[in-house]
């Protein structure tokens, strides 16, 4: 490659956890920063390049109308746009406002509700440009955002798995805590990609990795209401870091 | 046959070591018994047993300190003999050529401790799968060959097991270096021993050994008939594969479809099991690059994709072919079937399908 390319980073409404992500790529960074011009990512560095750019990387939801219309700006600038996350991916946690009047959350929250301008809704980016790839997580998986700035250095399509988390959980001999414990886990659903960690850990799946490939989540649901799940669990399961990704969405409102 | 007192496990253990083998057998970690090195006896699973239902498992405390007196983890030997995540090669670049290195033998030599007589039947079938015909795999084959296998019998069974309809168990029969049975009584605690090659009598040379009375032989096949009479699942194999191969349509598919999630747990945990997929991977600079090969599962959607689109798309499509390949079309491939009524793919599975229910069900309105 003779021109390096270009790569920016934006944030939207979101935690920072997944620009930390690649920032914490420590060892690989320098070989990232080898590979590609750093062009626009505040948060390591504050030199800033205009666009276009070759590569844009997008944390965080749309949750105000400038937002909103920023993004389109960030989209016209960018050759390839990746969201990274489950905000920019599926609206993140803020999402779970969408499921109440935020309105109300405003008014208890900020002394003077009149100064704060903010949609009644987080939503992801592909709601408001196209995406050219989106990896889940939250926080993304570094060695899943490494692959994928590999593959696209490389030409190549990324291994970026959408099979269940039960396949890493069991690639990495992990005893099953939905079976063996009758952990709620949402492992079967969800898409792979963090390396089981939860289960490794004695915990059920969380759901960070959103809706996996053909998410049957209605017979989850039965299956933990025949084993003495109420409802009320059955929505704050679905209803985590991807609430408003459709699958988990429909399901945890089928409960309420 | 002959007898080691408990007591002299422990030099069972040296003679093993000394012989150069890494012990590998069940160990309870996270209130399940697991399959992983073993440095001593101690490690074995004291007193602990399990029950095990349709996707339920529960580790249990047992009145006595049977090491054996559990019934099956969800690990299998294939984790060994198979790993789930093995590099195959990698590649530099090196000015205008690349060099391809493969990595060099010497794997592990492991001594199998505690394998079961569904577990010998699994093994004997991955045998015929990775051994024979044109394309033999040599990283099982490597580990295959050095590895040392010491059976135990079962002394009890779970709800799940259904090894008679399977004709694989709970007896073991063949297919081991030495197989145990565990006596274990609140005044004598042993184990009879059998012999099966060379390999395996090598190992009990330098062990204090006495024959086995009639008594305690007596003992020994009382161990395995207790299990054999907790038997309750079956599987009727008679005419089972025409019946799955006619039965393309049968409506129970659809219904399984609905509860099952496609998450693959049960093709990971079925000792016979072997789909794998291989995946390359480069580094930034595209100088190196290495081709890694990992467990799959039929259960995926990215399994069946081939050029143009998936061919397998629904759940019933996926489920199907995994049941009718286990039970049907494994016997045109492999001349026997692909289960050996192990039960875990019932146990393991989250949302408690089973296989011998899916099966009867088919079997009854053909
Ligand atoms: S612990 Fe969760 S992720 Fe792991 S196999 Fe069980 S259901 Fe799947
Ligand atoms: S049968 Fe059970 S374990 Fe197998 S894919 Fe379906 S839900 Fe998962
Ligand atoms: S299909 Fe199920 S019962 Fe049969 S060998 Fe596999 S895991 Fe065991």
């Amino acid at each position: 490659m003779s021109k390096k390319p270009k790569l920016a980073v934006y944030k939207f409404a979101s935690c920072d956890g997944c620009q930390l992500s690649l920032l914490d790529c420590e060892d690989e960074l320098l070989a990232i920063a080898g590979e590609v011009e750093i062009a626009n990512f505040p948060e390591a560095s504050r030199a800033v390049q205009e666009g276009p750019y070759d590569v844009t990387l997008v944390e965080g939801s749309v949750t105000t109308p400038h937002d909103a219309e920023r993004i389109k700006e960030v989209r016209q600038q960018s050759k390839v746009l990746i969201t990274i996350g489950a905000c920019a991916t599926a609206g993140g946690i803020q999402a779970l406002r969408n499921f109440s009047d935020v309105k109300e959350f405003t008014s208890i929250v900020y002394a003077k509700p009149q100064y704060i301008s903010t949609l009644a809704t987080s939503t992801p980016i592909s709601d408001h440009v196209p995406v050219d790839f989106e990896l889940r997580g939250c926080p993304v998986n570094k060695y899943q955002l490494i692959e994928l700035i590999c593959a696209y250095l490389n030409g190549r399509k990324p291994n970026i798995p959408t099979y269940s988390v039960c396949v890493e959980c069991k690639r990495r001999m992990t005893p099953c805590v939905a079976v063996s414990k009758g952990e709620m886990c949402l492992g079967p659903v969800t898409q792979a990609g963090c390396g089981a960690l939860c289960p490794a850990y004695t915990r059920g799946c969380y759901g960070c990795f959103g809706p996996n490939e053909t998410p049957n989540t209605s017979a989850l649901s039965e299956w933990w209401t025949e084993h003495g799940r109420d409802k009320a669990e059955l929505v704050r399961a679905f209803r985590g870091f991807n609430a408003w990704a459709e699958p988990f969405r429909k399901e945890s409102e089928r409960h309420e | 046959m002959q007898i080691i007192e408990r007591e002299n496990l422990t030099a069972l253990f040296e003679s093993l070591k000394k012989h150069g083998y890494e012990i590998v057998g069940p160990t309870v970690r996270d209130e399940v018994v697991i399959y992983d090195t073993l440095n001593a006896v101690e490690d074995l699973p004291k007193g602990w047993t399990d029950e095990q239902e349709k996707g339920i498992y529960r580790l249990k405390k047992r009145d006595d300190e049977a090491l054996f007196g559990y019934v099956l983890s969800p690990h299998t030997w294939k984790k060994f003999l198979y790993p789930p995540k093995v590099k195959l090669w990698e590649a530099k670049r090196q000015e205008k050529s690349f060099t391809i290195t493969e990595p060099q033998g010497d794997g592990p030599k492991y001594a199998f401790l505690g394998v079961r007589a569904c577990e010998l039947a699994a093994i004997a079938m991955q045998d015929k799968i990775f051994l024979e015909g044109a394309h033999i795999d040599p990283i099982y084959k490597e580990r295959r060959e050095k590895s040392l296998i010491i059976a135990v019998n079962c002394g009890q069974a779970a709800k799940t097991c259904f090894c008679p309809s399977m004709n694989s168990g709970p007896k073991v029969t063949s297919g081991f270096d030495l197989a145990l049975t565990e006596v274990c009584t609140p005044y004598h605690h042993y184990f009879v021993v059998e012999t099966g090659t060379a390999k395996g009598k090598d190992v009990l040379k330098d062990l204090s050994l006495h024959p086995a009375e009639e008594s305690a032989k007596e003992s020994a096949r009382q161990v395995v008939k207790n299990a054999e009479d907790q038997i309750e699942r079956t599987l009727k194999t008679e005419g089972l594969k025409e019946n799955l191969q006619a039965n393309a349509e049968h409506p129970r598919w659809n219904d399984v479809a609905d509860r099952c999630l496609s998450c693959a747990n049960c093709t990971m945990v079925c000792p016979t099991c072997f789909c794998s997929t291989v995946e390359d991977v480069t580094d930034l600079t595209g100088d190196h690059a290495e081709r890694w090969r990992l467990w799959d599962s039929c259960f995926t959607m990215d399994f069946s994709h081939i050029h143009g689109g998936n061919i397998r798309s629904s759940t019933k499509g996926r489920y199907r072919q995994w049941m009718t390949h286990k039970l049907a079309s494994w016997v045109d491939q492999f001349g026997v079937s692909g289960c050996t009524g192990c039960g875990r793919c019932i146990t393991w599975c989250p949302v408690g399908i089973d296989i011998t229910e899916e099966v009867a069900v088919i079997q009854k309105q053909e």
